[in-house]
């Protein structure tokens, strides 16, 4: 199957394997949202799934097929869920059907009787993302001014005795705050905060010039993270997820392609990945026309890069492979044009040089605007880059 | 992480409110779940788990799982595993 004609054997072949359970099932029930932050991984022709949404009877069957497949953990996130006004009914339902319901949130929308109904229907918790530990720098970067309300909104959250699950996108243009944004997050009694670097995927993909960090900020940043774990231990969970940009192997994407995660999209599309939808020539399922039971153990996309037939070199003779599965087969298509390369993250790819030219320019760039303005993630902005045919 | 507490059989564990526990028809297993994660647990720290519930003293666990599995002697099983789901945050001690 390989492309370059090269037959290998120094790795075992993989035992035929045995499709597991999408015990995570992550709900983007629409892409509408009040904010317009500059590295939101939604689809940058989002726009599209307007006049297409999902009704509330299709989200009930879509999460009650998941059940039956084994999903447990349902992730409730857009844009942003409070945009939808039925989402306390699909809590409530999901709520009986067994899931542990995690509500993804900017906390825009998050009122007192918004909240209250929620924890009625069953919610378990409730994810608050930040940009920034200032008022200045959050509102910048999601072209908003939704500091103070976020403030609030946690208060709300701790108030209705919520575990307080603190986000925050990390990038070039608040890398440098990290210790101000952990005492933000100390402050809020959080329990858990998650350091989510920038993963450079769609609106983050064209706007990584501006985020991308230098490789100096990003060693700081992760020794304060590590001294304020050493710290606080168990009472305040810190978790650093670091950029891939600066690894020399790719991270084990979604732990290998429909392996345990499915997206279903505002409009009723299944994916194995938030950002799947770009990749060309695959057709995804959608649950108005097949059911999640059908997509996930049947369907040739949730197939297609399951187990390591889709290889080709360096990854099909890789020792690693079992391990990191190529990496993310969406990085491989951006940076590359081929799905099915290795994830040019690993220095085995022989395409690497794009991330080391990437992290070049991010340190040449320490003192310089780049030359391409920044695109928020707004309407105007989706239609123009769709039109423009950016993925 | 924090350090093992040594734990004895009068004290009285409860799962901490940050995680749930319950069976999963399709995985055959107790899960606990928590926010954005979930554990599966194997078969003996599954029937450990379901035990606790904030009322129950750890020989009351220890007996009734002796009772269920008919098998003496768990005490040292069932204190080593309550230590570690301690240790990890899973349980606080009343």
């Amino acid at each position: 199957m390989s492309a370059d004609g090269l037959e290998s054997s120094s790795a075992p072949p993989s035992a035929p394997q045995k499709v597991g359970h999408p015990m995570w099932l992550l709900a983007e029930l629409t892409y509408k949202c009040p904010l317009h932050c500059v590295f939101c991984y939604n689809p940058i022709d989002y726009t599209n799934t307007f006049n297409d949404e999902l009704s509330t009877e299709e989200w009930i069957c879509v999460l009650k097929e998941g059940r039956e497949i084994g999903a447990v953990q349902l992730g409730l996130s857009g844009g942003e869920p409070l945009m939808r006004d039925d989402l306390e009914t699909i809590i409530g339902e999901a709520h009986q059907m067994g899931y542990y319901t995690n509500l993804i949130t900017s906390g825009v929308g998050l009122t007192e009787p918004r909240i209250k109904a929620m924890k009625a229907a069953g919610l378990d918790h409730i994810q608050l993302s930040f940009q920034d530990s200032t008022r200045e720098m959050n509102d910048f970067l999601s072209s908003t001014r939704t500091f103070d309300l976020k403030n609030k909104v946690a208060q709300l959250i701790k108030q209705y005795d919520y575990p307080m699950v603190f986000n925050c996108v990390i990038h070039r243009l608040n890398i440098d705050h990290i210790d101000k944004i952990l005492d933000m997050a100390e402050n809020m009694e959080a329990e858990y905060v998650e350091l989510a670097n920038t993963q450079y995927y769609a609106w983050a993909h064209v706007n990584r010039d501006h985020l991308l960090p230098t490789h100096e900020q990003l060693i700081r940043a992760e020794k304060i993270a590590d001294e304020y774990k050493a710290r606080l231990g168990n009472k305040m969970r810190i978790f650093f997820v670091a950029p891939d940009f600066y690894e020399n192997r790719p991270k084990a994407c979604m732990n290998g392609w429909g392996s345990v995660f499915t997206v279903v999209t505002a409009d009723g599309a299944l994916l194995p990945c938030h950002e799947a939808r770009m990749l060309p020539g695959i057709n995804f399922p959608n649950v108005r026309e097949r059911g999640l039971k059908w997509a996930w153990y049947e369907s040739e996309a949730f197939n297609k890069y399951r187990g390591d037939d889709w290889m080709q070199e360096p990854c099909r003779s890789c020792p690693e492979k079992t391990k990191d599965f190529g990496g993310c087969r969406c990085q491989a298509f951006l940076l590359t044009g081929d799905a099915t390369n290795a994830d040019p993250v690993c220095d085995k790819s022989q395409h690497h040089e794009v991330v080391l030219a990437a992290r070049d320019n991010a340190a040449r760039k320490s003192n310089v605007i780049p030359s391409k303005p920044i695109s928020f993630r707004n309407d105007k902005n989706s239609r123009q880059l769709s039109a423009d045919g950016i993925v | 992480m924090a350090e093992t507490v040594p734990l004895s059989l009068d004290q009285v564990p409860a799962i901490d409110r940050k995680y749930r526990i319950q069976w999963e028809e399709a995985q055959e297993c107790y899960v606990l779940l928590f926010p954005e994660g979930l554990i599966k647990l194997n078969g003996s720290a599954g029937e450990i788990m379901k035990r606790v519930n904030g009322t129950s003293s750890i020989a009351d666990i220890t007996a009734d799982c002796e009772k269920s599995f008919k098998q003496p002697d768990l005490e040292q099983d069932v204190i080593a595993f309550l230590e570690i789901a301690h240790e990890r945050g899973w349980i606080g001690i009343k």
